[in-house]
C-alpha cells in the first residue's frame, strides 16, 4: 500500500529528533518496560519488541480489525494506538487469553465450530468476540453480525464465526456468567 | 511516518498553550484520524499533544441541555442512558457510524474534527486542494460516486464523513473552545466551513485552539428523532446519503421539524429549507416529498454522483415516515 513501516529509517528532514521514550506497558498482567520512537504503533511494540505475534497486522489502517485487543477491558485497534499513549493501560492480546492446556470459551467455541480457515483474522475475531460478550451484544445472530462487523475475514468464515459466538454466549449464560 | 516530538498535556491550559506556540502541533486524542493520516503521510505535526488523560470525559445534565466532554468516546456517548431516551438521533448516528473498536478509541470531538475520507486527499500522489492549497482536485474529473452535491465548490467537492456531525447540526448544538484568550462558544452551524476558495480551512478554530466540550440542546419532551444512514454495505461503511430527523407531531399536524443531511455535502448540512416545508403541515407523504425536494433543491452534482439527488430525497422522506410513526 505504499505506507511507510515504522521501523524505516527517519526521513532526512525531520525536524524533531527522534528519540526513544521509556514506556511501561502492562500486557497480558506483566509490567513491560520498553524505550520506543513515539511514532511505534501498540501493534509494532507487541510484535517487534515483545514478540507477541499473535496479534495480526492486515490492513495497518484501522479497516480490518485483525489487530484488535483489550485495552482496560475495551476492544481497540492497536494499529492506530500509539504504544506510547497506552502507559499503565491494561493490554490483553490473544496469548493472554488462555493457554494450549486451558483455552478460553471463546477460543474454545471457534475450534468447536471450525471458526477459521487460514487463521489470519482469527485472533483479531476472538478479542472481538471476548469484548462483545462482555458489552452484552450476543442477544441475536444479526445483532452479533452488526457488532463484529469491525473485523473482516477474508476466507468468508462468518456464519461459522457467528455460530461460535452465540455457542460461547450460550455457554456464558449456562454458566450464570 | 514523519517524526515528531511527542508530549502529554498535563492539563488544558498548558495544552493549549504548546499548541498555540512556535511549532506545527496537532492534538492526540483516539488517534483514529490523526495516527492513520500521520502514516500516510497526509499530517506531519512537529509536535503531537496527547491530550488523552486530560479530565475532558463525560456526559452530565446542564439545564435543558446535555454537556459533553470533548474526550468522551463514541461508545461513551451512544451508551449514554439520558441522550439515548430523549436524544436518539444522536446514539443512532453514532451505533450506525464506525465499527466498536473504533467507537471505543475515537472521541466525540475528534469525530467532529475527523478529516474527508476523499481518496484524493488521502493520496499524496494526487492533486488535492484540501491538501496541498492551490494543487487542483483530482476528484472533480475524477473518481466522485462518494463525493458530495451540496455546498460543493469548483476546488473541492470532498463530502464530510461524520454521522455525529449531522445529528449535532439538526439538534442546533455547539462547541466549546479554549485557546489561549479565553473560551468561546460556536454553534456547529457556524464552525464549519464549505471549501469556497479554500477548501484547506475547514473549520473556525484558531491556531491551538481545543474544543473542551459539545453542548447539545434536548429535545422538548414528546418529539421523536432519529437517523437514517444508507450506504453500500449493511454495516461499518460511510453514508451515500443520510439524514438526521426530529419532529414534534400533536394532532396530525407537524410543530417542530429539524431535518440535517450527511453523506451529501461538503459540511454537515441542516436544510432550514426542509423544516420550513415541514412546519405547520401534515405529517403526511406529501409534505414528507416536499420537504425532500426543498432539501435537495440547491444540489450540484457530478456524472458520477448525479443518483445522490434522488437518493438524497428519498432518504429524507424514508427518515421522516419513520421517525413521524415512531412513539412520541
Amino acid at each position: 500500500m505504499g505506507r511507510g513501516d515504522s521501523s524505516a529509517p527517519l526521513r532526512e528532514d525531520s525536524p524533531a529528533v527522534a528519540r526513544a521514550l521509556p514506556v511501561r506497558l502492562r500486557v497480558n498482567g506483566v509490567l513491560r518496560e520498553l524505550r520506543l520512537d513515539a511514532r511505534v504503533t501498540l501493534l509494532d511494540a507487541l510484535r517487534e519488541r515483545l514478540g507477541l505475534t499473535g496479534t495480526k497486522k492486515g490492513c495497518d489502517q484501522g479497516a480490518c480489525g485483525a489487530c484488535t485487543v483489550l485495552a482496560d477491558g475495551r476492544r481497540v485497534l492497536s494499529c492506530l494506538t500509539l504504544a506510547v499513549t497506552c502507559e499503565d493501560r491494561d493490554i490483553t492480546t490473544i496469548e493472554g487469553l488462555g493457554s494450549e492446556g486451558a483455552p478460553h470459551p471463546v477460543q474454545r467455541a471457534f475450534i468447536a465450530c471450525d471458526a477459521f480457515q487460514c487463521g489470519f483474522c482469527t485472533p483479531g475475531q476472538i478479542l472481538s468476540a471476548v469484548a462483545l460478550l462482555a458489552e452484552g451484544r450476543a442477544g441475536s445472530d444479526a445483532e452479533i453480525r452488526e457488532f463484529m462487523s469491525g473485523n473482516i475475514c477474508r476466507c468468508g468464515a462468518y456464519p461459522n464465526i457467528v455460530a461460535a459466538i452465540r455457542a460461547a454466549a450460550g455457554e456464558a449464560g449456562r454458566a450464570g456468567v | 511516518m514523519r517524526a515528531f516530538e511527542y508530549l502529554r498535556a498535563s492539563d488544558v491550559h498548558h495544552a493549549v498553550a504548546t499548541a498555540a506556540a512556535g511549532q506545527e502541533a496537532a492534538y492526540l486524542a483516539g488517534g483514529t484520524t490523526q495516527v492513520d493520516l500521520m502514516k500516510d503521510g497526509v499530517l506531519g505535526p512537529d509536535v503531537l499533544i496527547d491530550i488523552t488523560r486530560l479530565p475532558l470525559r463525560g456526559v452530565v445534565p446542564d439545564g435543558g441541555a446535555v454537556r459533553v466532554g470533548a474526550l468522551t468516546t463514541m461508545a461513551e456517548l451512544a451508551a449514554d442512558p439520558l441522550v439515548s431516551r430523549r436524544l436518539p438521533v444522536v446514539s443512532e448516528s453514532l451505533l450506525l457510524a464506525a465499527s466498536p473498536q473504533l467507537r471505543n478509541m475515537a472521541t466525540v470531538a475528534g469525530n467532529l474534527l475527523q478529516r474527508t475520507r476523499c481518496r484524493y486527499y488521502r493520496d499524496l500522489s494526487c492533486a488535492c486542494n484540501k491538501r496541498q492549497p492551490g494543487s487542483g482536485c483530482g476528484a472533480l474529473e475524477g473518481h466522485h460516486r462518494m463525493h458530495a452535491i451540496l455546498g460543493t465548490s469548483q476546488h473541492c467537492i470532498a463530502t464530510h464523513a461524520s454521522d455525529l456531525a449531522v445529528a449535532l447540526v439538526a439538534l442546533g448544538a455547539a462547541v466549546r473552545v479554549r485557546g489561549v484568550n479565553g473560551e468561546r462558544t460556536v454553534p456547529l452551524t457556524q464552525f464549519y466551513l464549505p471549501p469556497g476558495d479554500t477548501p484547506d480551512v475547514e473549520n473556525t478554530l484558531g491556531r491551538g485552539e481545543l474544543i473542551t466540550a459539545v453542548e447539545v440542546p434536548l429535545l422538548p419532551e414528546g418529539a421523536r428523532s432519529g437517523y437514517l444512514k444508507v450506504r453500500d454495505r449493511a454495516s461499518y461503511e460511510f453514508a451515500l446519503a443520510s439524514a438526521a430527523v426530529a419532529l414534534v407531531i400533536t394532532d396530525g399536524v407537524i410543530r417542530d421539524a429539524r431535518v440535517a443531511l450527511g453523506g451529501l455535502a461538503t459540511v454537515p448540512w441542516r436544510s432550514h429549507a426542509a423544516e420550513d416545508a415541514l412546519r405547520g403541515a401534515a405529517a403526511a407523504p406529501g409534505t414528507f416529498a416536499a420537504a425532500a425536494e426543498a432539501a435537495l433543491s440547491g444540489a450540484s452534482p457530478r456524472p458520477g454522483n448525479a443518483f445522490k439527488v434522488e437518493l438524497g430525497r428519498r432518504t429524507v422522506v424514508r427518515a421522516l415516515s419513520t421517525v413521524a410513526g415512531r412513539q412520541a
